[in-house]
């Protein structure tokens, strides 16, 4: 099993977020779907310890995730956030500094290719990019790390429908491509089913279903 | 050094100017009648009482009564500076460090380079200088802190996701407050002379000393104020940032 939690539990400003939530989530491409406040963002930021939960367990390939060093656990579980939040310079600056945290070698063409980008959009500032493209370069930054898993929030939430596609095809070539799993939060089912091959709804902070994406999200 | 001397009558005198400030404030209705009266009290309260101090210190002339002034000026000067960067986690600690380390490197430094005489005539002016500006300097380096590590949230975020530190994610941010506690000093030295006349030198003509003297002296006090005051950026900026994360690499949650 890749990821394995158990009662998890998380408040945030006095509200509970997650509430003893316990799902297992497979190697492979798993969609998180649920009504919006239902904790699969907060969920997804547990999952690479962006945050850590007040009480629960979770383990990533069998091992307790609270013993992994956070640093280089975010290097092999990469995250892609709803919303593109790049560092000023060019594609190529945030690509090769992602890289090179990772100690990966630098083929800034490859991981644009797999992020469905053009090998000249390299040299382009990311302030001159569509929030699409945006979009894209932060996926080509997580790839350049060569992670095994990537977490995708919402990647299409603030795209137009082109590039929604763009990225979808991009997500679904990667998995044809390269030995990754992906875990994508989506308030789309059609997305999901699309992308995802095992789904976990969530509702009100809880894991309420888990099963074949095709059975859960039919 | 001549002295002038100037009475109490004087003063008085100069009130003249408050009753204009605080007149324009009524007729235009800018309602800071109140403030320019409680700042009136305070200001002669406080200089009052400080005079008298000072003027005890200079007496005394013992280099120990001269570092127990400094370092109350550095307590009260962390503890204003403190109010103003509301947004930065347990920011008394650096502005403390920042202040005192501030003071103690730039006054160390003049002194040791021969250019003040280590006496209370010297280093209790010079030291009110110093931990003054440098007290403005790292509040605002801290209030800018504050502001872009609320605004840069995303972004700070998305790196740590990288596997990136605290300090590689928080970087742009910690040089964008750290230049905004410097550039007012950089700015202001670079038109003295042109748009302002510094304290120092206004003080020295008034009390009649030759504008040569009033001029190098007030280069000195420049030169070291860029100096305190960069070091007490850079303090408060470099231990302040750190308490916006957890041990884990973590942004904490606002106010959390």
């Amino acid at each position: 099993m890749l990821f394995e939690l158990r009662d998890v539990s998380l408040s945030r400003g006095g509200r509970t977020v997650l509430d003893s939530l316990s799902a297992d989530v497979p190697a492979g491409a798993t969609a998180i779907v649920g009504p919006s406040g239902a904790g699969k963002s907060t969920l997804l930021r547990l999952l690479n310890r962006l945050a850590d939960p007040d009480s629960g367990a979770i383990s990533f390939r069998g091992e307790p995730l609270d013993e992994r060093d956070p640093r280089r656990l975010r290097r092999e579980v990469g995250l892609v956030p709803q919303l593109p939040a790049l560092l000023d310079g060019t594609v190529r600056d945030n690509l090769a500094f992602a890289a090179h945290l990772a100690g990966r070698p630098f083929d800034c063409a490859r991981s644009l290719r797999l992020a469905g980008l053009a090998a000249d959009f390299a040299d382009r500032r990311v302030d001159e990019l569509s929030v699409g493209e945006q979009q894209r370069a932060m996926l080509g930054r997580a790839l350049a790390q060569e992670p095994t898993v990537l977490l995708l929030d919402e990647p299409t939430a603030a795209l137009d429908h082109a590039s929604r596609d763009a990225v979808e095809g991009a997500l679904a070539e990667l998995r044809r491509e390269l030995e990754i799993s992906l875990v994508l939060v989506s308030h789309d089912p059609g997305q999901a089913r699309r992308l995802g091959e095992w789904a976990v709804r969530l509702e009100g902070g809880r894991a309420i279903e888990a099963g074949p994406a095709a059975e859960v999200l039919a | 050094m001549s002295s002038i001397h100037v009475t109490p009558g004087e003063v008085a005198a100069s009130l003249a100017l408050v009753a204009l400030a605080a007149a324009i404030s009524r007729w235009r209705r800018a309602d800071l009648e109140r403030d320019i009266g409680i700042a009136t009290v305070r200001s002669f309260v406080q200089l009052t009482a400080i005079g008298y101090a000072i003027k005890l210190i200079f007496e005394a002339d013992t280099l120990w009564l001269v570092f127990a002034l400094l370092a109350v000026m550095v307590l009260f000067g962390a503890l204003t500076a403190r109010s103003r960067a509301k947004r930065v986690p347990g920011s008394f600690w650096p502005l403390l460090i920042a202040l005192a380390l501030a003071g103690a490197s730039t006054l160390g430094l003049v002194v040791a380079l021969g250019i003040f005489e280590a006496t209370a005539r010297y280093l209790v002016p010079v030291g009110g200088m110093v931990i003054g500006n440098a007290m403005t300097a790292s509040a605002v380096a801290l209030n800018r802190l504050g502001d872009e590590m609320a605004d840069s949230r995303a972004r700070i975020e998305a790196t740590l996701a990288l596997g990136a530190s605290a300090e590689e994610a928080a970087q742009p941010t910690v040089r964008r407050a750290l230049r905004s506690g410097m550039i007012t000093l950089v700015d202001s030295t670079k038109t003295t002379g042109l748009i302002f006349f510094p304290g120092t030198m206004v003080g020295m003509l008034l009390a009649g000393a030759e504008p040569t003297d009033a001029v190098r002296l007030q280069l000195i006090l420049l030169y070291t104020l860029l100096g305190s005051v960069s070091i007490a950026a850079l303090v408060a900026t470099l231990l302040a940032y750190r308490n916006f994360f957890t041990a884990a690499e973590q942004l904490r949650e606002p106010g959390g």
